[in-house]
């Protein structure tokens, strides 16, 4: 049993360090604030928060001490377009599947996360896919690797929904078996159509709701209106409860939505991927849109050859807030690279940079008041470069989420020869076992 | 020993017999007393009544009989999908993920659109009672073996249908039927693929939280008009809210811990008690078990590594741990005191399955709680314990007899009573070389 135990952990433990509970003084950094500055000196961080900053901190003397031996700290990054620790993405089969949530499908154990940790992320938006016109609810997540799937939320995030536009909401599928049953739209102006409608039912359901509500209080017998999981969301959108994030590409189709929206009284709070947003960008600034963009990754479909490197930059000096996501479990692990992609495509400064994977998609998630950068008061989420985080050379060596530990690149490295051999002698041993005969040799046996 | 010959007798008693009752200590040396198919008497002296057709259970050990938790047994071949195939959550990590292309029963039709709102994949209102074949071969080879009672379900589609509770006494359904409907077995694999509501996962949990939050308007709404139709909207008939309101039970499929807990937390929104069934990583899922409050159904069929797959490939660490830790959950959820029952999962060979109880038992679980996650446990859970599952008086006389400890290599079964019938499995045939089982 003793030996199953060690397995157990092993495997299955947090990589995290144990909990740093209390008080932490991170020394002898290059501090990287993004908002306020950099400076050569410490950052005091109690119960989880920065609560002191500068070239000096009075540490108290019991203070766990982390010599950051002269190399770079910053922000934890913020992904504001992921996919990862998730078990589902996709509800495709219907043009509006605002009942699905990926609060229900969060996977904690994802590897996913223990990657993104090791390349600096600390948080994620975990959208919903691009299958359709209308797609599910969003969580935001913080990389708490080893915390089961509440506890990974980050709470008081304000929630969100994931909007379509383009050729993959209209894509009808597929195979000979769909034949039958191909989904509408098939067209841009039918995902116009699609969005349109469903903001209809939903205001049609919530006054239907409200009329019941009325009557009902001046002691009408009515029954209740059934509750529609589908357009609740859709109700909150309106009301401004909750956030939409959009995946669009082409400038006709982003002016297309912020109309619809203003029409319908809604607001977009992200534009995702918005590769041909820099001819648009003034239109975005004026909705009060954000803007989450990829740096350089263009031309993998039709949709997607009109763009440029400058995009971010651009909508940048036009006053949009701008961030730059991933999208994917591997463009994630490098995002500071992709940050300083806007410093070479566009002249924007190091902070300016840093921002657009820190506080400007904290903005736009509205967890600027927790995440996002260096100050007082926000919480513990930090990253250790060797070198400063815009080099095509630097590589994370330590990761904070609310002051506990969760990435140490050193006991990464130290603990892979022990996995390795436990992994050979597991898998020797059932190999063996398999290849036993079936059952026991010797004496004869029955049938039952 | 006496065997019967002829016609049926009434009363049986049991003498001299080692009895585990599964409720209470063993009794050794004991006496049971069958009549009418219930168990009248049961102790070290209870008197033997006269005109009872006595058997001497020298050297012999009596069980209650077996229950199988979860069933396919007795079910007509399209229905009968095995649970682990049927969905990917009840299976090993990096296993067959997706289940697929179960066809509904032959007598079931599926509404065909889109949404939440046309009840796609939804036989709520199927019981297995209604479906189940008596001369099934199934149930006899189970019967020999030592089960009495199966726990069967409907497992296709979402809402699969209400398992029914039967006695494998062969003969008439009516007969078998110990409880027609348990509860509500709930898949949550895309049964469709991606191009019909639901194909995903968060798509399976959203149609399955509005169809329940239906069903409690249905049911408030109803309650209304019945109680003074005028000047209200009738509520239209709908048979798959029905089938919903009407099982006692929801099922949810949770193999891995991630699942277990998942579905701990999402079972709290359906209002109905819940059970989990899969369980391969139930050894990592003690403590939000034991939190939860809910009862797992573990699957007897372990993962194994795959006979003819590549022999070079090594699998993932997570892969070869689970396979390796898989049958130690059972262990670890007894002494942690949280409620479980075994199935028969993929498996409907006898064999096989006493197996795969023993390496429960290898990997530390106490032999006579093995027993009870096959007896007292799922009926506990299914809430029939007050008719089946222990050896107790007054309760149906299901139970076998063997000629030695249940789960040791050579012990035979030589009797089973299933409704105080007795039925006797054919001896043992000398084995020939090469397969006998």
């Amino acid at each position: 049993m003793q030996r199953r135990r060690f397995l157990g952990g092993l495997l299955l433990g947090p990589l995290a360090m144990t909990a740093a509970e209390g008080t932490i003084v991170i020394r002898n950094a290059k501090v990287l604030t993004v908002t306020k500055g950099s400076f050569d000196g410490s950052i005091l961080i109690r119960d989880g928060k920065i609560v002191e900053v500068g070239p000096n901190v009075n540490a108290p003397a019991d203070a766990r001490v982390v010599d950051a031996g002269g190399q770079y700290v910053m922000p934890g990054i913020i992904d504001c377009h992921s996919h990862i620790a998730t078990e589902a993405i996709n509800e495709g089969s219907v043009s509006v599947s605002s009942m699905t949530g990926i609060e229900d499908t969060v996977n904690a154990e994802d590897i996913g996360i223990y990657r993104a940790l090791a390349g600096g992320v600390t948080t994620a938006n975990i959208l919903h896919g691009s299958a359709n016109a209308i797609g599910g609810k969003n969580v935001v997540i913080k990389m708490r690797w080893g915390k089961d799937a509440p506890e990974i939320l980050l709470d008081g995030a304000k929630p969100g929904i994931k909007f379509a536009l383009g050729e993959n909401p209209k894509r009808r599928g597929g195979g000979e078996s769909t034949l039958t049953r191909l989904r509408y739209p098939a067209t841009r102006m039918g995902v116009e159509d699609v969005i349109r409608e469903a903001f209809t039912d939903a205001k049609a359901y919530k006054a239907n709701w409200d009329d019941y509500k009325a009557r009902s209080a001046k002691g009408e017998r009515l029954i209740a209106p059934r509750r529609d999981l589908k357009l609740e969301p859709l109700v909150e959108v309106l009301e401004g409860k909750r956030f939409v994030h959009a995946h669009c590409y082409r400038a006709d189709e982003i002016l297309m939505l912020l109309r619809v929206a203003d029409e319908f009284g809604f607001k977009i709070r992200t534009l995702q991927h918005v590769l041909e947003g820099y001819k648009v960008a003034k239109e975005i600034k004026e909705h009060g849109a954000g803007a989450s963009t990829f740096s350089d990754w263009w031309s993998y479909k039709m949709e997607a050859y009109d763009a440029i490197p400058y995009n971010a930059a651009l909508m940048h000096k036009k006053g949009v807030l701008v961030s730059l996501n991933s999208d994917s479990g591997e463009l994630m692990r490098h995002l500071n690279q992709e940050a300083a992609k806007t410093v070479r495509y566009g002249g924007l400064t190091d902070d300016e940079a840093l921002a657009m994977i820190t506080i400007n998609p904290a903005k736009q998630l509205a967890i600027d008041n927790r995440v996002g950068s260096i100050e007082v008061g926000k919480d513990a989420d930090l990253v250790i470069y060797d070198k400063h985080p815009l080099s095509n050379y630097a590589k994370v060596q330590k990761v904070f989420i609310d002051g506990q530990m969760y990435f140490d690149r050193d006991k990464d490295m130290s603990e892979r020869a022990v996995k390795a051999e436990k992994r050979k002698t597991l898998a020797e041993k059932q190999k063996a076992a398999a290849a036993a005969p079936a059952r026991p040799a010797g004496g004869p046996r029955r049938p039952q | 020993m006496a065997f019967a010959q002829g016609g049926s007798p009434d009363v049986y008693a049991i003498q001299n017999a080692t009895i585990h009752t599964a409720s209470g200590p063993v009794i050794a040396n004991g006496t049971i007393v069958v009549r009418n198919g219930l168990i009248e008497a049961i102790g070290a002296s209870a008197p033997i009544p006269a005109g009872a057709w006595t058997i001497d259970g020298k050297g012999m050990h009596v069980y209650p009989g077996l229950i199988d938790a979860l069933s396919r047994w007795g079910l007509p071949a399209a229905a009968e999908a095995a649970p682990a195939a049927r969905s990917a959550a009840a299976g090993p990590p990096g296993g067959g993920r997706r289940g697929g292309g179960d066809e509904p029963p032959a007598n079931v039709q599926y509404q065909d659109d889109g949404g939440p709102e046309e009840r796609p994949s939804n036989t709520s209102w199927v019981k297995a009672a209604d479906l189940v074949q008596p001369a099934d071969a199934t149930l006899t080879a189970a019967r020999n073996a030592g089960y009495t009672t199966a726990i069967v379900f409907p497992a296709t589609g979402i809402f699969a249908g209400q398992g029914s509770a039967l006695n494998l006494s062969g003969g008439r359904v009516g007969d078998m039927v110990v409880s027609s409907t348990v509860g509500q077995y709930l898949g949550m694999s895309a049964p469709r693929g991606f191009n019909s509501f639901p194909g995903s996962l968060m798509g399976s949990i959203a149609y399955i939280r509005q169809v329940y939050m239906d069903a409690e308007h249905y049911k408030a709404a109803k309650a209304m008009y019945a109680e003074n139709a005028r000047g209200l909207q009738r509520t239209a008939y709908d048979r798959a809210l029905e089938g919903v309101l009407e099982s006692p039970r929801v099922l949810l499929p949770a193999g891995r811990k991630v699942e277990i807990e998942r579905m701990i937390r999402f079972g709290k929104e359906l209002k109905k008690p819940v059970i989990l069934y899969g369980g391969v990583e139930a050894w990592r899922a003690v403590e939000p078990l034991k939190a939860g409050g809910v009862p797992l159904l573990i699957n007897l069929q372990w993962p194994e590594r795959d006979r003819d797959g590549d022999p070079d490939f090594i699998d993932s660490l997570r892969t070869l741990e689970t396979r390796e830790m898989a049958p130690a959950g059972p262990a670890a959820l007894a002494k942690a005191g949280v409620r479980f029952a075994f199935y028969s999962g993929g498996t409907a060979r006898p064999a096989d399955i006493r197996k795969a109880v023993k390496k429960a038992v290898d990997a530390g679980l106490p032999s006579e709680d093995a027993l009870r996650a096959m007896t007292l446990s799922p009926a506990q859970i299914y809430g029939v314990d007050d008719r089946i599952g222990s050896l107790e008086t007054g309760k149906i006389a299901n139970l076998f007899v063997t000629d030695g400890d249940w789960l040791a290599d050579r012990t035979q079964v030589k009797m089973v009573f299933v409704d105080g019938k007795k039925f006797e499995p054919p001896p043992p045939t000398p084995a020939p070389a090469g397969r006998t089982e």
